[in-house]
């Protein structure tokens, strides 16, 4: 089913987008990432994500205020959606259960 | 920071964006790429800033970002395409006055324009008929002797040859040799046949279907021939050709193959092949009929192979001409390749005189000259739509607005415009059409190299080009309107704006007229000229008479019978025999020494009887006519000269009294080496057409057995009648073939038909030029009129005349057609003073009177047009103008 499994980079933008709050448009989400996860992320990835993200209905945008800056462009600040914060929540239980299953034994070993 | 302010993403890249970018997403990601734009200002600097933006806003370029094509909207679309037609219907209607120009201007001109499509179409048809005809290539001989270099479609037989047993890559070669026509004899039958010294190979080069007999040996064995079907049919019926005997010239040929006929589109025609391996049996043991430098009736046509490189084949080529070279002293051959689609359109090629083998031929520039032309007539009609609509721009201000104001873009108001003009010109195309079916006849009998060349008739490629074509001209006329509607802004249009204040500085209109009617002056300026100086060639002096001489072909009958059943006549006055009819373009010559001289100069001669030169009035400056009567060509001693020849060689310090008796030495095909007196100095004449300088001349005596030409002075009141019985005359000497016989000045007529044809074409197209311009101009000032025919009432009540009226509505046209006029002539005289006339030695000056010709009729009906729309609006009663206001 369509929004209940999202890939790797897809969740690490949604988290993104979730820990920014109100600031979340595409540059700084860009921005967010690139110093957390030490890649370079460009700046078209994260568009054409979100731009998933909003089609599959995690995320809503609405556009700001108009500033000076930017060229007088306004940004799109996006929201996570309710389906957007439970694919979240799947995703990190599905994590946890998978973690619970390894036996602390087992770690020693490797 | 202040600094950083200053730099700015490049435009274009952000108009890009904006472009292709679906609206909804375009400006926060517009907004997103300014912002790193500005980082990297700061960072990188401002040139790798905007390199850096640029690459984005190409990476942008993506399926989620990119806008749907409008194009498409399933559902909008028809209605409003419906809604188009049908204001756009209701407007060609409410103006009657301006469709009617519009439509009617279009349709003259495409009717120009669709003839020029027919045209192209069927020329570029030519020979395509073939199935692997873009492989085949004729050989182009490129010769060089001296300084004087040419290039000729002929080649020679050992060319042929060489490149089928030394060149790798050509599938087929095939040797084609002229010259072999003549009358075809079976039983009673006689029928003359044109055709050609060929090889089987021949069939496969040009994929020509052999009916019957072996499509492999047919021409291989000597003595063999191969009829047409249509030839076949007309000689021997319906009975079975195949392995029957033809006879030509008392030699029997044996019919060993039918051939489908040639079909028209080909650029070789011929109705009998002749195995070429008679030639060879025939000629076995001559030097001359293999050497490498008799190029001058040989065609080899080959086929490269599937996988073979042209390149690779040249190379070849060009070793094999140098090797070639080696044996010859100043002669030097090179050899190219003309593909066979070419043959019909290229540059011109030389060819020798008096072969048969005549492909139909365009050069190129006519094309381009012919092109432009109606180029210029199609555009000049577009001029009057786009003039028009613009000039209207008031009636349909408030529509655009409106239509705006209600949620119309830019894009549909700027494809409504369009669709507009598309239908206009489409309307136009039915007219057009039915223009083009009453002038495809008028075309195609200009000329009887037309009637060869072109058929110009209809099929569905063709329709469906006129369709497309029509509609590219409706685009390019609506072009302009549409842009100017849809740049219209609501506001304006609905705040009572007049369009007038909006259109005013609008340029483009002023220079459309001048443009248009400086063409059209150029046009009708050069149709004078060039009708002029065309009457001057045909009514030149050529030192010598040319009226009611009828010169009559013998065809290789002996002129003996035939003079003395005209002798008979009471209408023929005078007789007399030549070799060529001179002055229209035919050549003999040979070459002349004088005195111990070794300096041999080309001099043209023509053969003539003792009667010539009194017929046609010959100027003998000193000396007298003939004396001896020889019986062959090598007892002719007496030559008579004109004054270039005294000039050239100097004899007796160009004294004509004392030439007379001088002894020069003279060579040609007829004997090398002979001696011969001058007898005679006559006064220079043009031996060649107009545009050769006179040359020295020389006239020898005509001897018995030597081809002949009669010429006749007919005094008759009744021309028809006496050609009837010249024609009967012929009969009895000649069944066989029709007679030929031309009256001299027709004979000059057709030489230069050429111009003859281009001042037809250049006539019509001005004729077409300036009714469209003045169907133009006629739109303008009634459209300038009808919207300041308030200012004029309230000028009258102000006491003004009505020559003020006129004056102050016509100044802005004169203006412009004084314009066009200054443009127009200066290039049109210097064209023809530098370009044209410098062909032409002897060509009277232009004179002011065809100079100004053109002018004074375009400026007349300007005038008229103008005049009576000014006056009848200067003569309007105020009173009832302004009633409304």
């Amino acid at each position: 089913m369509k929004g209940t499994n999202i890939g790797e980079f897809e969740e690490l933008v949604l988290l993104t987008v979730a820990a920014l709050m109100d600031e979340a448009y595409s540059v700084a989400v860009c921005d967010e990432l690139s110093t957390h996860t030490g890649r370079t992320v460009k700046l078209g990835v994260v568009h054409a994500v979100l731009n998933r993200l909003e089609e599959k209905g995690l995320v809503k945008s609405q556009l700001g205020e108009a500033t000076r800056a930017r060229g007088g462009k306004r940004k799109r600040f996006y929201q996570l959606t309710i389906p957007g914060k439970n694919a979240l929540v799947n995703a990190k239980e599905m994590r946890d259960q998978l973690w619970d299953r390894i036996p602390s034994l087992a770690w020693k070993n490797l | 920071m202040k600094e950083q302010r200053h730099h700015h993403p490049p435009a274009w890249a952000q108009r890009f964006v904006a472009w292709y970018c679906r609206p909804r997403l375009a400006e926060d990601l517009l907004g997103d790429l300014n912002e790193y734009f500005e980082r990297n200002v700061q960072n990188l600097g401002p040139g790798r800033a905007k390199l850096i933006y640029i690459i984005d806003a190409i990476k942008f370029f993506r399926s989620y970002t990119v806008r749907k094509p409008e194009f498409f909207h399933p559902f909008i679309k028809p209605i409003m395409i419906g809604n188009y037609l049908k204001t756009s219907s209701r407007n060609v209607m409410r103006n009657k006055l301006f469709s009617f120009i519009n439509i009617v201007g279009l349709a003259i001109s495409m009717s120009v324009g669709l003839l020029l499509i027919a045209f192209l179409n069927d020329i570029y048809s030519y020979d395509r008929f073939n199935g692997k005809g873009e492989r085949v290539y004729r050989i182009t001989n490129v010769h060089t002797k001296g300084r004087a270099q040419g290039k000729y479609p002929s080649t020679s037989v050992k060319t042929g040859r060489l490149i089928r047993e030394e060149v790798t890559g050509v599938e087929h070669v095939s040797i084609l040799r002229d010259d072999f026509s003549g009358d075809a004899v079976v039983g009673e039958n006689v029928l003359p046949l044109k055709g050609f010294w060929a090889e089987t190979s021949l069939f496969e080069m040009l994929s020509l279907e052999i009916k019957e007999g072996n499509p492999h040996t047919a021409l291989r064995a000597p003595y063999s021939l191969v009829l047409t079907e249509s030839a076949a049919e007309k000689l021997f019926g319906h009975q079975p050709a195949l392995g029957k005997a033809v006879r030509f010239d008392s030699v029997d040929y044996q019919v060993t193959g039918i051939v489908e006929d040639v079909p028209f589109f080909s650029h070789i025609d011929f109705e009998a092949l002749v195995s070429f391996s008679t030639l060879e049996s025939r000629n076995s043991g001559d030097p001359d009929f293999e050497s490498w430098d008799n190029m001058w009736s040989n065609y080899v046509y080959l086929r490269l192979s599937e996988d073979a490189d042209k390149g690779a084949v040249q190379t070849q080529l060009d070793a094999l001409a140098k090797n070639e070279n080696l044996s010859e002293e100043d002669t030097e051959i090179r050899l190219e390749l003309l593909p066979l689609y070419d043959i019909v359109v290229s540059e011109d090629l030389r060819r020798s005189e008096g072969l048969r083998y005549i492909s139909p031929h365009v050069p190129p520039q006519l094309l381009w000259i012919v092109g432009s032309l109606a180029l210029v007539v199609i555009l000049s009609a577009c001029f009057n739509y786009t003039n028009l609509s613009l000039a209207r721009a008031m009636r349909r201000f408030k529509e655009v607005g409106l239509r705006k104001a209600i949620g119309a873009g830019k894009n549909q108001v700027w494809q409504q415009f369009l669709a507009e003009a598309i239908m206009v010109s489409l309307a136009a195309l039915l007219l057009s059409f039915v223009l083009f079916l009453l002038l495809r006849p008028q075309l195609i009998n200009m000329a009887p190299e037309m009637q060869r060349l072109v058929k110009l008739d209809l099929n569905a490629k063709l329709i469906v080009i006129f369709l497309l074509f029509s509609i590219l001209v409706g685009v390019i006329a609506g072009f302009l309107p549409a842009l100017f509607f849809s740049k219209v802004s609501a506001m304006d249009a609905l705040r009572n704006v007049s369009s007038v204040k909006v259109f005013r500085h609008l340029p483009i209109r002023r220079v459309l007229v001048v443009v248009q009617y400086t063409f059209t002056l150029i046009f009708i300026t050069a149709t004078a000229i060039g009708y002029v100086q065309y009457k001057n060639i045909l009514e030149f002096d050529l030192g010598f008479n040319t009226e009611n001489i009828l010169n009559i072909k013998m065809q290789g009958n002996d002129p003996e019978v035939f003079l003395k059943e005209l002798r008979e006549m009471p209408e023929v006055s005078e007789l007399s025999r030549s070799l060529i009819v001179t002055s229209i373009g035919n050549a003999w010559g040979g070459f002349m020494r004088y005195g111990e001289s070794t300096d041999s100069v080309l001099v043209m001669t023509n053969h003539v009887d003792e009667n010539y030169l009194a017929l046609h009035g010959y100027e003998l400056i000193a000396g007298g006519n003939f004396q001896a009567r020889p019986a062959t060509q090598a007892a002719v001693s007496e030559v008579i000269v004109n004054e270039q020849v005294l000039k050239r060689f100097n004899i007796a310090n160009q004294d004509p009294e004392r030439a007379i008796g001088e002894e020069v030495t003279f060579s040609n095909v007829q004997g090398f080496g002979r001696k011969m007196t001058i007898v005679g100095v006559m006064k220079d004449f043009h031996y060649g057409k107009v545009d050769n300088l006179i040359e020295p001349t020389a006239l020898m005596f005509w001897t018995p057995g030597s081809p002949a030409v009669v010429n006749a002075k007919i005094q008759s009141d009744n021309i028809q009648e006496t050609m009837a019985k010249v024609e009967a005359a012929w009969k009895k000497i000649d069944p066989i073939h029709p007679l030929d016989a031309k009256f001299f000045d027709e004979d000059i007529e057709e030489a230069y038909s050429e111009f003859s044809v281009m001042i037809k074409i250049i006539g019509f197209l001005s004729l077409l030029a300036i009714s469209i311009a003045s169907m133009g101009l006629f739109g303008m000032v009634v459209f300038a009129t009808e919207t300041r025919i308030k200012e004029i009432g309230i000028r009258k009540v102000m006491g003004a005349s009505s020559e003020n009226l006129v004056y102050l509505l016509s100044r802005d046209f004169l203006i412009l057609l004084s314009i066009s006029a200054g443009l127009a002539l200066p290039v049109t005289y210097f064209f023809f003073e530098k370009v044209v006339l410098v062909n032409f030695p002897y060509h009277e000056p232009i004179r002011l009177l065809e100079l100004s010709a053109g002018l004074v009729v375009v400026l007349g009906i300007a005038f008229l047009m103008i005049g009576s729309q000014t006056i009848n609006a200067a003569r309007s009663n105020p009173a009832k103008v302004l009633k409304s206001e």
